[in-house]
């Protein structure tokens, strides 16, 4: 999903990130009331570990292997607005240093990946959760990020299909991606359906199931502040 | 170590398990090259890493930048990249890559591998359809089978691979020919809040720590495990990896904030202020905003 320069327009991209600017305020205002000082710590690992997740393949039936994007697990454990600042960094460092998405379409990758999927797969995960038993956290986490990437996936969708409409030269030839919504949704959305989205809820519940069966505390840290006179779980020391 | 007796040996020990060695195969199943395609993707990345540094140190053109300046003359070629609207313009912005990895003192063949190896190769593919009537439409070229190949699907799906090839040239120099740390400070040119750049810089460093955590965890695997394992058990295996990683970056996230705040740390970010720049950077810049000038200017004819 991580969409390199050359198939948007600078416009398009101009707009998401101009999108993008007033989610990134909130989120920072929202991540230092929370966390205080140790915002920055926190927001570093969450990025390294979204960053990470990606290398973790995974095997499918058939042979092939995919990996999970991670954005509603990271949105669940911290929070979506720390979320967002995590898979934000996770993000730039990815198109800056790695080449993973293009540098101008980082205000794009960053509106479908690091704003879309986390909001969508943490709400939707959080209105199953409260209306099912504690235990069944793990279907409600696997739903909403199945939802979450989806739609993300629609979105991405929806950008590059709107290019060919609107740039183009006077003698019809695209600019930039050339094809159009009735072509990019099927093709993004149905690869999503059937194999990343299952990769991520497999992902997102599974992590979820471990954490709940190992005893680990697993909560949104924007909403529960961390006792520093607790000591870290053991399972984060081994 | 006498008086210990069999009685304290647990269950698992003593239990005997009846399972056969898997036949000596000469050609892999795929299920088992999970773990092989996880450590093959955190060599590139270590790999990569290390070789921009590489570069980095280098006496060139680009290495002898303020990494602020560069940082914005690559922002201004890549929207150069962006608006160009004629497949020459696009190809001249590649030869002008070329020609700035060639004063960088980058090798050519590293460069071009680097380039135009991965993205492009697989933006060609993306838009090979495009070039069919069906798609694009427009004036006929060529008939294949019931297919049309119109030169505006062909000039289209050409313009997108020379923009991404010019694009990811652009990048690849601001990443070949800056050492990380003053890529990072450079941020701080574009009115990044300091904190953004702190987060970062931190990021950059634990990905590292962790990529080398995931490699223990897949190596430890790949060396005790001689049977041979179902997919699911293998998911589930990888899905507790994955929140064990969780749990351990949250509880490191923990030592490292205690670690700052022992040091003195107030929540206050603060970056290391950026060097001088010279007469050679306000040139550069200059010249990237000539050429995404001239592109604009050319765009009309």
């Amino acid at each position: 999903m991580h969409i390199p320069d050359g198939y948007l327009s600078p416009q398009t991209s101009g707009v998401l990130l101009a999108a993008m600017a007033p989610i990134w305020i909130r989120a920072s205002r929202k991540v230092k009331k929370t966390l205080q000082a140790r915002n920055v710590p926190l927001m570093a690992l969450g990025a390294a570990f979204t960053f990470t997740i990606m290398m973790f393949n995974v095997p499918l039936p058939g042979g092939t292997t995919g990996h999970a994007v991670g954005g509603t697990l990271v949105a669940i454990a911290l929070g979506p607005w720390a979320a967002t600042i995590a898979v934000t960094i996770a993000l730039v460092v990815q198109a800056i240093f790695f080449g993973d998405g293009g540098i101008l379409a980082i205000g794009a990758n960053c509106f479908n990946m690091a704003f879309v999927l986390p909001f969508v797969g943490y709400y939707v995960y959080k209105a199953i959760a409260s209306r099912t038993n504690p235990r069944h956290k793990w279907l409600a986490a696997g739903i909403g990020s199945y939802v979450g990437i989806n739609v993300a996936a629609l979105i991405a969708a929806i950008e590059f299909g709107i290019q060919p409409a609107l740039f183009h030269t006077a003698q019809g030839v695209p600019l930039y991606s050339p094809y159009p919504l009735s072509v990019t949704i099927p093709a993004m959305t149905i690869p999503h359906l059937l194999v990343a989205g299952v990769v991520e809820a497999v992902v997102t519940a599974g992590v979820v199931i471990y954490l709940q069966r190992s005893g680990e505390p697993f909560f949104n840290q924007e909403r529960k502040q961390i006792d520093t006179a607790k000591p870290v779980n053991a399972a984060a020391q081994s | 170590m006498g008086n210990m007796g069999t009685q304290t040996l647990p269950d698992w020990l003593t239990k005997t398990e009846q399972f056969t060695l898997p036949e000596l195969q000469t050609k892999r199943r795929k299920t088992d090259g999970f773990i092989e395609k996880t450590l093959a993707g955190i060599s590139t990345i270590i790999e990569e890493a290390v070789f921009s540094q590489k570069y980095a140190s280098l006496s060139g053109l680009l290495q002898a930048m303020d990494a602020r300046f560069k940082l914005i003359s690559v922002l201004v070629l890549l929207l150069a990249a962006g608006f160009a609207h004629s497949i020459g313009l696009l190809i001249a912005l590649n030869i002008l890559a070329l020609l700035m990895a060639l004063a960088s003192r980058i090798t050519l063949s590293f460069f071009i591998r680097r380039v135009w190896f991965f993205i492009p190769l697989y933006t060609g593919i993306v838009v090979f359809p495009a070039i069919f009537s069906f798609i694009t439409p427009g004036k006929p070229l060529l008939m294949v089978g019931p297919a049309i190949i119109t030169e505006q699907g062909v000039k289209a799906a050409f313009m997108i691979i020379a923009r991404v090839g010019a694009s990811v040239s652009f990048a690849v120099l601001l990443v070949l020919t800056t050492k990380w740390q003053n890529l990072m400070r450079a941020l701080r040119a574009l009115y990044i809040p300091q904190t953004f750049i702190l987060t970062t810089e931190m990021t950059y460093r634990y990905i590292f720590l962790l990529l080398r955590i995931i490699d223990d965890m897949h190596l430890a695997r790949k060396s005790r495990v001689l049977q041979r394992t179902s997919g699911s058990e293998n998911r589930s295996w990888i899905v507790s990896r994955i929140g064990v990683l969780l749990k351990k970056s949250q509880g490191l996230s923990e030592h490292v904030y205690l670690a700052m705040l022992s040091r003195g740390y107030t929540g206050e970010a603060r970056t290391l202020q950026p060097g001088r720049a010279g007469i050679a950077d306000f040139g550069v810049l200059s010249s990237s905003l000539l050429v995404l000038m001239a592109v604009i200017m050319l765009n009309r004819y």
